[in-house]
């Protein structure tokens, strides 16, 4: 009963990424918030499962996994035979996925947090407002690499092909925030392809239920 | 004739990790070296196939895959019944690699790739001197991620179990440059079982093959 535990908050990018996927796939799981203001993370019972202190964390019975990356690819295996195949359905498939994996967590990722850090993170959870030479720079380096993209979704539906992914579900949560709740998409709306690519992935009911739980 | 063609250079450490996966696995392949300093990688033929120009890229057959750590796994997985099993056996061993491998590209890659940029890569390669405070703050950081390593190591031989997966390998390129080439691996060979595991990865016949392509 219970399925899979989340040790994570519902609003935080990395425990939104692990529960999309998990809403996909239609998976069973429930959500063990995790008191971070309180420093919960640090603390020798969470670094016991975490040993770098963060979140989120699975427990699957008595198996234990962190790093959100490792757990949407543990998750989209283990529910191999339920909901949308997000991992491919041969081997080639699902190279593809990993490659775009890979540019993720290499290209997307830096430029895309720096700029969420100043428009969002800062502001909210430390009062320091936004530094706009820091945005700047940051949306510069990522339009170098959504204008990769964007030569990407012209060819195919999304990142690994015709066919929604983890690939391209672990970039929505900070997409999001840049897009949907600091207002300042226009790396994203200004790209045909990756604005439809976005507005698919935005639009997932599996999405919707990762918001209602976050609010 | 092998099939599977690694467009990359020997030196490269990316290009490395591929290598060492490969020789792992026993798979025949051939290395096609690209004319790096003359920036080949930057050219509209090499962009084709790396729109981030970049390398290694792999062509197995008419597929094409870039991404080091994508082409490990696809390596891994394409290769399942041959060689050591580097991907584990189980959902479970397969999750824990990918755990490590998430570990090795979030928290060891940077710190560990800026001190190798200063020691080796940009004195040789870009003729910039060593910037010797970036090597100690990045030394510093690396010092905080192996600790954890060291916990984990004196628990499991390997990261993901008793068994060598590619989430060890994964890091041996860049950790060779930081001992042995760049002489400054005091992080690593001061943490017992930290050394220990460098020393397996570095001992592995598979890595000699990799180190025989260098130009002494």
């Amino acid at each position: 009963m219970g399925g899979i535990k989340v040790i994570g908050i519902p609003m935080s990018t990395c425990t939104q990424r692990v529960l999309v996927v998990l809403i996909e796939k239609g998976a069973e799981y429930v959500v063990e918030p995790l008191d971070m203001m309180k420093g919960a993370h640090k603390q020798p019972e969470h670094l016991a499962i975490q040993p770098f202190g963060q979140i989120p964390v699975i427990e699957d019975g008595k198996f234990k996994l962190f790093e959100s990356r490792a757990i949407v690819r543990y998750v989209a295996e283990k529910y191999e035979g339920q909901g949308p195949s997000l991992y491919g359905k041969t081997l080639h498939e699902k190279a593809l996925v990993e490659q775009w994996l890979a540019v993720e967590i290499e290209e997307f990722n830096a430029p895309i947090t720096a700029a969420v850090v100043q428009l969002v993170l800062g502001p909210k959870f430390k009062g320091i407002p936004a530094d706009e030479a820091i945005v700047s720079a940051s949306l510069e380096k990522l339009e170098k690499v959504l204008d990769v993209y964007e030569a990407q979704l012209a060819k195919n539906k999304f990142l690994a092909g015709n066919f929604l992914s983890i690939a391209d579900l672990v970039h929505l949560p900070f997409l999001f925030l840049l897009v949907g709740v600091a207002k300042r998409g226009e790396v994203v709306t200004s790209r045909k392809h990756v604005h439809e690519w976005y507005e698919t992935l935005s639009s997932l009911p599996s999405w919707k239920k990762v918001l209602a739980l976050a609010a | 004739m092998a099939t599977f063609k690694v467009i990359g250079i020997a030196p490269s450490p990316y290009t490395q990790r591929v290598l060492v996966v490969l020789n792992e696995k026993g798979a025949d392949y051939f290395l096609q070296e690209i004319d790096r300093m003359g920036n080949a990688q930057k050219k509209p033929e090499h962009l084709l196939l790396q729109p981030f120009g970049q390398i290694p890229v792999i062509q197995d057959g008419d597929f094409t895959l870039f991404e080091s750590r994508a082409i490990v796994r696809y390596i891994a997985d394409k290769y399942e019944g041959q060689g050591p099993s580097l991907y584990g056996k189980t959902l479970e061993e397969r999750a824990l690699v990918e755990q490590w491998l998430a570990v090795e590209v979030e928290e060891f890659d940077s710190p560990t790739g800026a001190a190798v940029f200063q020691l080796v890569f940009g004195p040789k390669y870009v003729g910039i001197p060593t910037d010797e405070a970036i090597v100690s703050s990045s030394l510093e950081k690396l010092a905080k991620v192996l600790d954890v390593y060291e916990a984990h190591l004196s628990k499991s031989k390997f990261l993901a179990g008793d068994f060598l997966s590619i989430a060890d390998l994964v890091h041996l390129p860049l950790l060779f440059f930081l001992v042995t080439v760049g002489n400054r691996g005091e992080v690593v060979t001061s943490r017992k079982h930290v050394k220990a595991w460098y020393e397996t990865m570095s001992s592995l016949p598979s890595w000699y093959k990799v180190l025989s392509l260098l130009s002494p």
